[in-house]
């Protein structure tokens, strides 16, 4: 049966969300970050409890809680059996944008050409936006505010087929070491792994909206989670780059099929200010 | 530890890197752009359109202004961009930056050669630092929209000190 959504239905969502990340953080972010105050001390500890305070003062003034409230990545999960009524989806995803930028006193990030005059198009558009078709009647639509801070550390290394599980976890180790402080860990890491280079890099996107205590249901995979976790936390980076026990909240990692020559392995780097929303319209199976 | 900006060689020589300190006084914002504005002006000989002899800059690109407010969220952006730039402003007079990561050894260097300090905010803060600003007035480059440099009036606001003059790093 068709799953008949009305655009206003999405735009509002939408827009709601982005608001609201903007200014405060989702829950399971807020709950790592708490965490990590209880583990550190020393530098990162006053880091963490700065940041802390930045949440509280962000929620109470209701006004972002960083100045960069990113350029816009979107996840559309469509299935064949959705209709928007009369709309086309990316228009009702930029319409949203655009309004809660304007209404939140967001900052507009984007210039309208990398490299010709990096004039900024005023609306913090375009976004990023991935698609995908699915089976069935449910609308999935999850995106990020991604920071630039972070986002300049996030690197691809196409690893030899040969290199296997100790060779991506060195790899992540040294993209992390190497960006030190300038993310703003504790930092969440979203890792592709296989598929071609931009499929890699598309899947650590794709690993960032996962929720941080959500557990990988490949046990393979769970456990490569865990270790990549453990190692970074091992390399003292700590919050703010000052030196401590947490420089990452999670690790989340997505895979794919790939060439027998290759190994591709992307490491999207998120900062502390991990701010996603998810609006999602489920259908009728019958 | 309280200090009252601009910074003077005796307050700067205090300063140890790993120090909370709380700056009370005028900053001036700059980030890429007009630090490439500054660079280009300085090369060329020319006068920069303020004075930033014995100045304080601090790295960052404010969101908008919400109705009532001072200034938007406002906290760092990543320092090592301005790296190309600073040994520059440093010899030129500049004698302290405000940003969060780490620099390159010449900007070290600088900040050696001219008795100058690196602060780290805390990064991702935007809506803390709002609240430490008590006026903002757009001095130059108001083509850049954010990116221009404002004149900023801050009371107790916190920061590390990250690099001192004589070179000791909290990046290791």
């Amino acid at each position: 049966m068709k799953n008949i959504i009305d655009k206003r239905d999405i735009y509002t969502a939408l827009k709601a969300g982005i608001k609201e990340t903007g200014v405060r953080l989702p829950e399971d972010v807020k709950k790592a970050l708490k965490n990590a105050i209880e583990v550190e001390t020393g530098p990162a500890e006053k880091v963490l409890r700065h940041i802390s305070l930045n949440l509280e003062t962000a929620d109470r003034e209701n006004m972002p809680m960083c100045q960069d409230t990113g350029m816009i990545v979107a996840f559309v999960e469509m299935g064949n059996d959705v209709e928007i009524k009369d709309a086309f989806i990316d228009d009702v995803i930029n319409d949203a944008i655009k309004d809660s930028y304007e209404e939140a006193f967001f900052r507009k990030s984007v210039v309208a050409d990398p490299l010709n005059g990096r004039k900024n198009t005023g609306n913090n558009l375009p976004a990023v936006i991935h698609h995908e078709l699915t089976k069935g009647p449910d609308l999935k639509i999850s995106l990020m505010l991604k920071g630039f801070g972070s986002e300049n550390c996030s690197r691809l290394a196409m690893l030899k087929p040969t290199a296997g599980r100790e060779e991506v976890i060195n790899t992540i180790a040294e993209i992390v070491t190497s960006a030190g402080g300038s993310p703003c860990p504790p930092s969440i890491l979203g890792i592709g792994i296989g598929g071609t280079m931009d499929y890699a890099a598309k899947l650590s996107k794709k690993a960032l909206l996962r929720e941080l205590d959500d557990i990988n249901p490949d046990p393979y995979y769970a456990e490569l989670e865990r270790d990549i976790y453990k190692r970074v936390n091992e390399l003292g980076i700590g919050g703010g780059g000052l030196g401590g026990a947490i420089t990452t909240l999670g690790v989340k990692v997505e895979k794919f099929a790939t060439h027998i020559a290759g190994l591709p392995v992307a490491v999207s780097v998120n900062c502390w200010a991990d701010r996603k929303t998810i609006v999602e319209f489920k259908g009728d199976i019958k | 530890m309280k200090v009252t900006l601009p910074l003077t060689d005796e307050i700067i020589s205090k300063l140890k890197t790993g120090d909370e300190v709380f700056l009370t006084g005028t900053l001036y914002s700059a980030r890429d752009q007009a630090h490439q504005r500054l660079f280009k002006l300085l090369e060329e000989g020319k006068d920069l359109p303020i004075d930033l002899k014995g100045e304080t800059v601090f790295y960052m690109g404010p969101a908008p202004t919400p109705d009532g407010k001072i200034i938007g969220s406002c906290g760092p952006t990543t320092a090592y961009r301005m790296d190309p730039f600073t040994p520059l402003l440093l010899d030129y007079g500049l004698k302290g930056m405000i940003g969060k990561g780490a620099r390159a050894q010449e900007v070290s260097d600088a900040i050696v050669r001219n008795r100058g300090i690196y602060f780290y905010a805390y990064g991702g803060c935007g809506a803390l630092y709002a609240e430490k600003i008590k006026k903002n007035e757009l001095v130059a480059f108001e083509d850049l929209g954010p990116e221009a440099i404002y004149k900023l009036e801050v009371e107790d606001f916190p920061v590390v000190v990250a690099i001192d003059s004589t070179g000791e790093n909290i990046y290791g």
